[in-house]
């Protein structure tokens, strides 16, 4: 009879776990791109494996406390102390689940690892991100724009974010497609999305960053065609100023609630510089030595001649 | 030269709530002070309490402690609710972010290292020498010297709400924010100065109980002979003698960068902040399991006494204390499985984080198992330990869940975080604290609680909690980050109502605590414990009197069995006159400890502030009255027989008399 309550019970759970879950609109188990949809399912499946445990400890707990009371009349052995079965019991049944999780946390974490990219029809999109106290910077390299606090790229289009700060640690957010990963100053991060769904998505900073931390916020725009992504780019070049060296300088001052801005062109290789201005000399050996720790230099960049990369002979 | 350093009028605050506080703070202490005047207790205090090298007045010293900075940090969680209750639909509610990121900093610092640890560590100093049937601690003055600098990290904090401003960082501190650069005022030196002189007393705590339990357990007491409770305190003090050297060294690379111009974790010259973080988290995570092993430790012994039963599984329960000790120093990267780390370490701290799981389910069966064919009696302790049983199964189970790199990705930083830790850091080990105190309340004082305030006040921090945080979980699904000032999405509101709604009922279970406390002493007469052993015990401690005696044992006992007392009880040797008596050697207490937390406050204030000759001076000063202490003569004495045995009768006596 217990047992018939344990899974009727589990059943109740499951079915109101289902219902909380169906709720859940706009954040981030209402995924509109497949790494987030993943990432949902990869929630809901390990949950449901470890509620295999969790839900008989909590009933057992309780009908234990309640047939065991004092004065309840049950058996009452003090000196009962060991059972070699049980033990066996209590020690296997927990390893097998981490097990199970295990391979699924193994398997997972490389299918979804932030780095690798999204097989697609589509060729990759690339945004450069750059998160300035307290406004987020984008800026397109291959379409020579750049926005902030606004992102638009068509659905079903992969993009690949190549990620830097500067100014103080941020992460990258944006619920609705999956993951995230922080924004360090002289380094570069990179995260892979997609969005399956058109839409204006919620963006965010998810790491602490100081006084401006919860204006840190920008739309991420999923448009239905390539022809309105098209279009908002025109949008940008025609309405938008250029980002030179001096506007990045005056933008980079710290600001709360920043709002919209368009900038139609845009200084090559400016986020380049951005991570290079704090890598300085100690950067180079990863930068050279190891391209995927580094960003990667673009074409026709000229470093400036106190850091110009050393040959392998010189550096040693 | 300014002889204060960066220290002016300006310094104050003017918000309106931090003056409050201030008058609060002082008319409240002047009464205190007022009455201590007037009860003429100064010299009573002073030498019997402030400078004690007793174990169980250092015990109760570190749980007043503790719920001092109960009352602050608690005070900070319900500001920050309220806070978030308000500013909803894009208001700004009453707190600007420049008091709000120093309320939240200050609640995370003070809730872990100024509430969790004293109250541990404060038990930890009652129980384990009574566990182990030692005199005191193998090195009593240290003892005294760790309280005290417990205290002087905490009085700096508190400080910082008058003088100052607190980091404003949140309570990891990482930089670069918490560089000169983001961070140019004192908020984040009280921070550093704050952990880094009470992280200081806690490695010296970790020694000295290592020496305890290695150096001066009673006769016949085997290693696997320790009671369970002294076995998960070992296991953390191994962590703290392993862990706390790691804060402190990277608290002072902290410290360098900002005094000397380092640059170790700055943005350029080649610092790097992800050495912090990583630094920061290897001792971060140990701290969590520093925590929760001892509370463990309580609800083991609490299960075995309330079901009148052998604990189940004795030494599963010390294997998998050794195996949570081992696994926790190689899981700190779960912290930050966003930096972008490649899949492969991501996956292997994932799963070293799970694998935690399985000593950790082991423990809840056998607190199961112990409970079968037992006999359960609900007194207040055992309903702490029942709801910390369901309580930590949900928190384990999200923990597994954030251990998940692909879940991670989502969760990180969310609110389904915060509801993660708040639900092992409460339903572990604050849990575990509170059934402590309720357990060993009448061992170190005396005499009993009221129960059914006691019970009242579980009932309010067991629903208040699940009311305060399971709607945490659901703004973490909704997409809400942590340390957010105040929202604008409509559909998070309810969510943040009935947070809200949840801290004013534990809010109700503190104030039932404090209750029964105040009731406790009023009725003290009436409830005194005079067996000593009011819950049927089975470990040493309940063979004494409530309170024990200042030397403990009058005679050491010699040991044969885990539950020593209750063997003891079997075969009759329990409260056995002796014929005669041997006298006692301890140790005396020193007015050495006080002085030099007072001259550590003073140098961390002064460091603080840039007071460069006052730090210089109280440095030379610390180090001339540590000199002066080890010179000391007059340390030690000697307890004649005759007053032992007349001490002991007495006892024996009352036990007799019922």
């Amino acid at each position: 009879m217990n047992l018939l309550l344990t899974r009727n019970l589990s059943k109740i759970a499951l079915a109101a776990l289902v219902a909380l879950l169906a709720g859940c609109q706009g954040g981030v188990l209402d995924p509109k791109g497949s790494i987030g949809a993943q990432e949902k399912e990869l929630i809901i499946t390990a949950t449901i494996l470890m509620l295999l445990v969790v839900i008989p400890v909590i009933l057992m707990t309780l009908y234990f406390a309640w047939k065991y009371r004092e004065g309840s009349g049950e058996a009452y052995e003090p000196k009962w102390d060991h059972s070699t079965k049980i033990e066996a019991v209590v020690w296997g049944i927990p390893i097998v689940i981490i097990i199970i999780l295990a391979v699924i946390t193994y398997k997972s974490t490389h299918a979804l690892n932030p780095y690798k990219p999204i097989e697609s029809d589509e060729d990759h999109m690339t945004v450069e991100v750059v998160s300035l106290n307290w406004k987020w910077l984008f800026i397109y390299p291959d379409l020579g724009i750049a926005t902030v606090n606004e992102l638009a790229f068509p659905k079903d289009v992969p993009v690949e974010f190549k990620i830097t700060s500067a100014g103080t640690m941020n992460s990258f957010f944006i619920p609705q497609l999956g993951s995230q990963i922080y924004s360090m100053a002289g380094m570069e991060t990179k995260l892979h999305l997609i969005a399956n769904e058109a839409g204006t998505f919620d963006g965010i900073s998810s790491n602490y960053s100081g006084h401006g931390f919860t204006g840190m916020k920008f739309k991420a725009i999923a448009t239905p065609t390539k022809e309105d992504f098209n279009a908002w780019v025109e949008k940008v070049k025609t309405s938008g100023e250029a980002l030179s060296t001096e506007r990045y300088e005056k933008l980079v001052e710290p600001t709360e609630y920043h709002p919209v801005e368009y900038f139609g062109t845009v200084k090559d290789g400016l986020f380049f510089d951005i991570i290079w201005e704090y890598m300085g000399d100690m950067g180079r050996i990863d930068f050279y030595g190891k391209p995927e720790y580094g960003a990667t230099k673009p074409e026709g960049v000229v470093l400036p001649e106190r850091i110009a990369p050393k040959t392998e002979e010189a550096s040693h | 030269m300014n002889l204060l350093g960066k220290l002016s009028w300006d310094s104050i605050p003017h918000d309106p709530i931090v003056i409050g506080t201030l008058i609060v703070i002082a008319i409240g202490g002047a009464a205190l002070f007022g009455l201590i005047t007037k009860l003429q207790k100064w010299g009573w205090l002073w030498r019997e309490w402030l400078t004690s090298v007793d174990h169980k007045r250092l015990g109760i010293m570190y749980i007043i402690l503790a719920f001092v900075m109960l009352i602050r940090g608690f005070a900070d969680a319900i500001m920050m609710r309220t806070q978030l209750a308000v500013a909803t639909n894009g208001s700004e509610g009453y707190l600007p972010p420049h008091h709000y990121d120093q309320i939240f900093t200050a609640h995370g610092v003070i809730m872990i290292i100024f509430m969790a640890m004293p109250f541990m560590i404060g038990l930890m100093n009652i129980v384990v020498p009574l566990q182990i049937g030692a005199r005191d601690v193998a090195f009593p003055f240290l003892n005294n010297l760790s309280f005290w600098l417990a205290v002087s990290g905490a009085v700096l904090v508190n400080i910082s709400l008058g003088l100052g401003e607190f980091a404003m960082t949140g309570w990891v501190a990482y930089p670069p924010l918490s560089g000169l650069e983001f961070s140019p005022g004192v908020g984040v030196d009280y921070y550093i100065w704050a952990l880094q002189i009470s992280g200081i007393g806690t490695t010296l705590t970790g020694v000295n109980f290592l020496v305890t339990v290695i150096k001066m357990r009673a006769p016949g007491m085997k290693l696997m002979q320790m009671p369970i409770f002294t076995w998960t305190c070992t296991w953390a003090n191994v962590l703290i003698v392993a862990s706390f050297p790691i804060l402190t060294a990277a608290l002072a690379m902290l410290t360098l960068d900002r005094y000397l111009d380092f640059h170790f974790f700055t943005n350029d010259l080649g610092g790097n902040s992800m050495m912090y973080i990583n630094l920061f988290w290897a001792w971060g995570h140990p701290e969590v399991y520093i925590l929760v092993l001892p509370a463990f430790g309580i609800f083991s012994e609490i299960v075995s006494t309330y079901t009148g039963k052998r604990l189940f599984g004795y030494k599963s329960m010390v294997y998998a204390s050794g195996a949570i000790s081992i696994l926790g120093f190689i899981v700190w990267l779960h912290h930050f499985f966003t930096m972008g780390s490649s899949a492969s370490v991501n996956a292997f701290f994932g799963i070293m984080t799970m694998i935690i799981a399985v000593p950790t389910g082991v423990k809840l069966f056998n607190w199961l198992f112990t409970m079968y064919k037992g006999r359960v009696r609900m007194e207040p302790p055992m309903l702490w330990t029942i709801g910390f049983i369901i309580t930590f199964s949900v928190g384990g189970m999200t923990g597994v869940l954030l251990a998940i790199p692909g879940a991670d990705y989502v969760l990180h930083n969310s609110l389904f975080l915060i509801a993660h830790f708040h639900n092992t850091i409460i339903g572990g080990a604050v849990f575990g604290y509170l059934a402590g105190f309720a357990f060993w309340f009448p061992k170190a004082m005396g005499f009993h609680l009221n129960p059914k305030i006691g019970k009242f006040s579980f009932w309010c921090w067991f629903i208040g909690f699940f009311v305060a945080f399971m709607p945490l979980y659901v703004l973490g699904f909704l997409g809400m980050t942590r340390r957010l000032n105040h929202t604008d999405n409509p559909d998070w509101n309810i969510w943040l109502y009935i947070a809200a709604g949840g801290a004013f009922i534990i809010a109700l279970g503190i104030a039932a605590q404090f209750v029964q406390l105040i009731l406790g002493f009023i009725q003290k007469d009436k409830n005194l414990d005079k067996t000593g052993d009011p819950w049927n015990g089975h470990t040493l401690e309940w063979s004494l009197s409530s309170p024990p005696q200042f030397y403990n044992f009058a005679k050491i006992p010699h040991v044969d069995d885990i539950d020593t007392f209750t063997d003891m009880k079997e075969k009759g040797t329990a409260y056995k006159r002796e014929e005669s008596y041997e006298p006692i050697h301890m140790p005396s207490n020193t007015n050495a400890g006080p002085i030099m937390g007072a001259i550590a406050t003073a140098f961390g204030f002064a460091m603080i502030w840039h007071i460069w000759w006052l730090a210089g001076a109280s440095f030379i000063g610390l180090i001339v009255a540590f000199i002066m202490r080890a010179y000391a003569k007059d340390t030690d004495y000697y307890v004649q027989p005759d007053e032992v045995a007349r001490i002991e009768n007495a006892h024996l006596d009352n036990v007799a008399k019922g």
